[in-house]
């Protein structure tokens, strides 16, 4: 399992107005000035306006180019970044795991309890499990869950909030 | 009121004072067409949609005013792409309407459909695809204001057919005036900080080898005379990029013409040995700084731009000044009062050495021998009004232009700088001397330009807009032969274009233009004061030039402006 945040990363914290196309602007002006994204995640806050965390591979472009690229985009209102360390961070993931064994269910079953992740479904060998934590949490997570066979998964890239002083 | 949207979108340029627009119909525009004719702007016909947006351009660069290009949907848009593009990276304000198919048909591959949104997306400062014809007002009016303000640039309005087309009921709207813009994200900075401005004069007053690097951004903020009274209040020699040529009158005592590329040794030389780059409204770009490590090396840099991205993208600033270069210049001379700057007498009496040592020259031509053209375009210039605007291609007649013309005004350079766009100068010229009818406009052009949009001409025949083009004709795509020539042994691909066709002049007649022939430097003369006499018709002047001639200095691209390449028959005088 790749380390999601093993790389040094930004954090950035995007109001957009909800028009048309938006995403498509931010995501192309990424790609076209060469930075890369390590995640992004969006939806709206409310009805004019939405908010995207954006995860952005910090060895491709400088902090302060992004920001000020980004922010020449006409739907583009404010941009923040979110250091980790004082930030509220989270991402979730759900996986799917087939056992070899339903011997091993109550394994899966205390390591998960052992996160604090929940258990969505469970038939047979079969489990969907989730958890929502900070990244390198997922990340462990999910090292750990590895040999017990994991069929399929989907995180949602980071979301953040600054944090309280 | 109740109105279509045709009727609408023209109602709302007339709001935003457009005069002009140039322009091509087709299918998915023909009900905004209809409404033209009832309108009470200009409409420009043009031969191909790139010169309607190229012409734009030229009248957005020569008046200030917002040039206004429209065309239908698909290969039309498709068509424009490139004049956006150019317009985009030289930041020229223009609005472009786009036809586009009924809304209801998007996504289906529909005729003529292309997502003109989404294509252009990257190369406009902003695009609309307005779904509701209620909504067209206030988009021209955000479209006009997001064109002209801040860094200026292109935006696009796509309108699909069903909400223009009278014939349709999805196009019935109520017209009501637009209300004033309401940006939350755009909101650009015009004033500097007092501290920003403190810390620059601190930089400013103590510099003894400071140098002014004047962009195309004085030109689009107006503050060409600020950049003159800043210049002689600091007593600071000052560059003029490619984009700012006439930026200060090249007669100007502190003007040290064209840096970059192709521009003079002491131009060059000068802010490689500065202690101070006063960067106004300029970008560093790579064709100026040559190898970025080792560009000024010794400078500290004053960065001021309108645009906060371009301050620390290339080059960090030591003062970084976000704001409009007329007013950021206004408040630098304000807070400089009655304060002595160093004396800069050293350092100017080092530039006048090198001037003298490293004029921009050429070798005239030997009896008998072609015609030089650095040679045409100094008679061009001597033999043309003083504030004739000049409009050139891109390749070595473009940058002999830059070099020999002496700019005494500012607005009378079209180029393009940012993209180099072949075949702009002929719909640009059109474009400025629509919005200039009074002034003398010159296209200065190339043979491989020239076979690009000539035919243009046409809508300069038809449309009474009475340009003059100078085309240069060497037979060859110069600039591409020049680089064969120094970089790849002289190998010279697919850069031959003597042809024997096409026959110029006959070419010329056809489109309906004066057409003169010059081979002989004895006529040269002759052949500029004819043309500078017909004002009834475009007129083209061939000069036939010497095919194998170069353009000089040059910076190698890649190397470092200290490895700058003077003509041959200054190379053997020592370097001072």
């Amino acid at each position: 399992m790749r380390p999601v945040l093993a790389k040094e990363t930004h954090t950035l914290a995007v109001l957009v107005e909800n028009k048309a196309g938006v995403l498509a602007r931010v995501a192309g002006l990424f790609a076209r000035r060469g930075f890369n994204i390590e995640s992004l995640a969006v939806a709206p806050t409310d009805e004019r306006f939405s908010r995207i965390t954006i995860v952005v591979d910090a060895e491709s472009a400088s902090l302060d180019q992004v920001k000020k690229q980004l922010d020449k985009l006409i739907n583009v209102v404010d941009i923040r970044d979110l250091p980790p360390e004082s930030s509220a961070l989270r991402e979730m993931v759900l996986v799917r795991l087939s056992l070899s064994d339903d011997a091993l269910v109550d394994d899966v079953l205390q390591l998960v309890s052992g996160f604090s992740g929940a258990v969505l479904r469970v038939r047979g060998t079969d489990m969907i499990l989730s958890l929502s934590s900070r990244p390198e949490e997922l990340d462990s997570f999910l090292d750990k869950l590895q040999p017990y066979g994991i069929v399929e998964l989907q995180r949602t890239g980071a979301i953040a909030i600054p944090g309280i002083e | 009121m109740e109105m279509d949207g045709g009727q609408a979108l023209l109602k709302a340029l007339e709001h935003e004072g457009v005069e002009i627009v140039f322009g091509y119909p087709g299918g998915a525009i023909l009900p905004v067409y209809d409404s033209v004719l009832d309108a009470g702007l200009r409409h420009v016909l043009v031969r191909h949609e790139q010169g309607a947006g190229h012409m734009a351009s030229g009248y957005a660069h020569a008046t200030g005013k917002p040039g206004v290009v429209m065309v239908t949907s698909g290969p039309a848009a498709t068509n424009i792409v490139t004049p956006l593009a150019d317009a985009y990276l030289d930041s020229v304000p223009m609005v472009a309407i786009t036809g586009q198919v009924p809304y209801g048909l998007i996504g289906t591959d529909a005729f003529q459909e292309t997502d003109t949104t989404g294509i252009t997306m990257s190369i406009t400062k902003h695009n609309y695809l307005v779904s509701d014809p209620n909504d067209i007002p206030q988009v021209v009016h955000e479209a006009f204001h997001i064109a002209t303000h801040g860094r200026p640039g292109p935006v696009l309005i796509d309108l699909p057919k069903n909400i223009t087309d009278a014939m349709n009921p999805d196009s019935a709207m109520t017209w009501r005036d637009p209300v004033p813009v309401d940006l939350p994200g755009f909101r650009p900075v015009l004033d500097a900080e007092p501290t920003d401005v403190a810390a620059a004069l601190e930089l400013l007053r103590s510099a003894t080898k400071p140098v002014i690097y004047a962009g195309g951004g004085i030109l689009k903020a107006r503050a060409a005379a600020e950049l003159q009274a800043l210049a002689e209040r600091t007593d600071t020699p000052v560059v003029t990029t490619l984009m700012a040529r006439g930026a200060l009158p090249d007669s100007h005592p502190l003007n040290l013409g064209m840096p970059g590329m192709h521009g003079n040794y002491t131009a060059v030389m000068a802010m490689q040995e500065a202690d101070l780059l006063i960067a106004l409204g300029s970008r560093f770009d790579d064709r100026v700084t040559g190898r970025l490590d080792s560009f000024a090396p010794d400078a500290k840099v004053i960065h001021v731009d309108i645009d906060p991205a371009e301050l620390g993208k290339i080059r960090q600033p030591d003062v970084a000044i976000r704001g409009d270069a007329k007013r950021v210049i206004a408040s630098l001379l304000d807070a400089l009062g009655d304060a002595k700057v160093a004396d800069h007498g050293p350092w100017r009496s080092k530039l006048s050495g090198w001037q003298e040592n490293y004029p921009l020259a050429y070798e005239p031509a030997e009896a008998g021998g072609k015609l030089k053209p650095q040679m045409v375009i100094e008679k061009l210039r001597d033999g043309s009004p003083g504030d004739t605007i000049v409009a050139s291609g891109v390749g070595q007649h473009q940058m002999w232009a830059s070099q020999y013309w002496a700019f005494d005004h500012p607005y009378t350079w079209l180029n393009s700088g940012g993209l180099g766009t072949m075949g702009y100068s002929i719909p640009a010229a059109i474009g400025a001397k629509a919005g200039m009818p009074d002034k003398t406009v010159w296209a200065i052009d190339g043979d491989g330009c020239f076979q690009m949009t000539c035919q243009e001409l046409i809508t300069a025949a038809v449309e009474n807009i009475p340009i003059k083009v100078a085309l240069l004709n060497n037979t060859y795509l110069g600039m591409v032969r020049q680089w064969q020539e120094m970089f790849y042994s002289n190998r010279l691909s697919e850069v031959d274009l003597s042809g024997p066709v096409p026959d110029y002049i006959k070419l010329s007649e056809a489109m309906g233009c004066v057409a003169i022939r010059v081979e002989d430097p004895d006529e040269v003369e002759d052949a500029i004061e004819r043309a500078n006499a017909i004002n009834d018709r475009p007129v083209v002047v061939e000069f036939v030039t010497e095919p194998d001639e170069n353009v000089y200095p040059m910076v190698p691209g890649g190397k470092s402006n200290s490895d700058i390449v003077v003509p041959p028959f200054q190379q053997k005088e020592t370097r001072a």
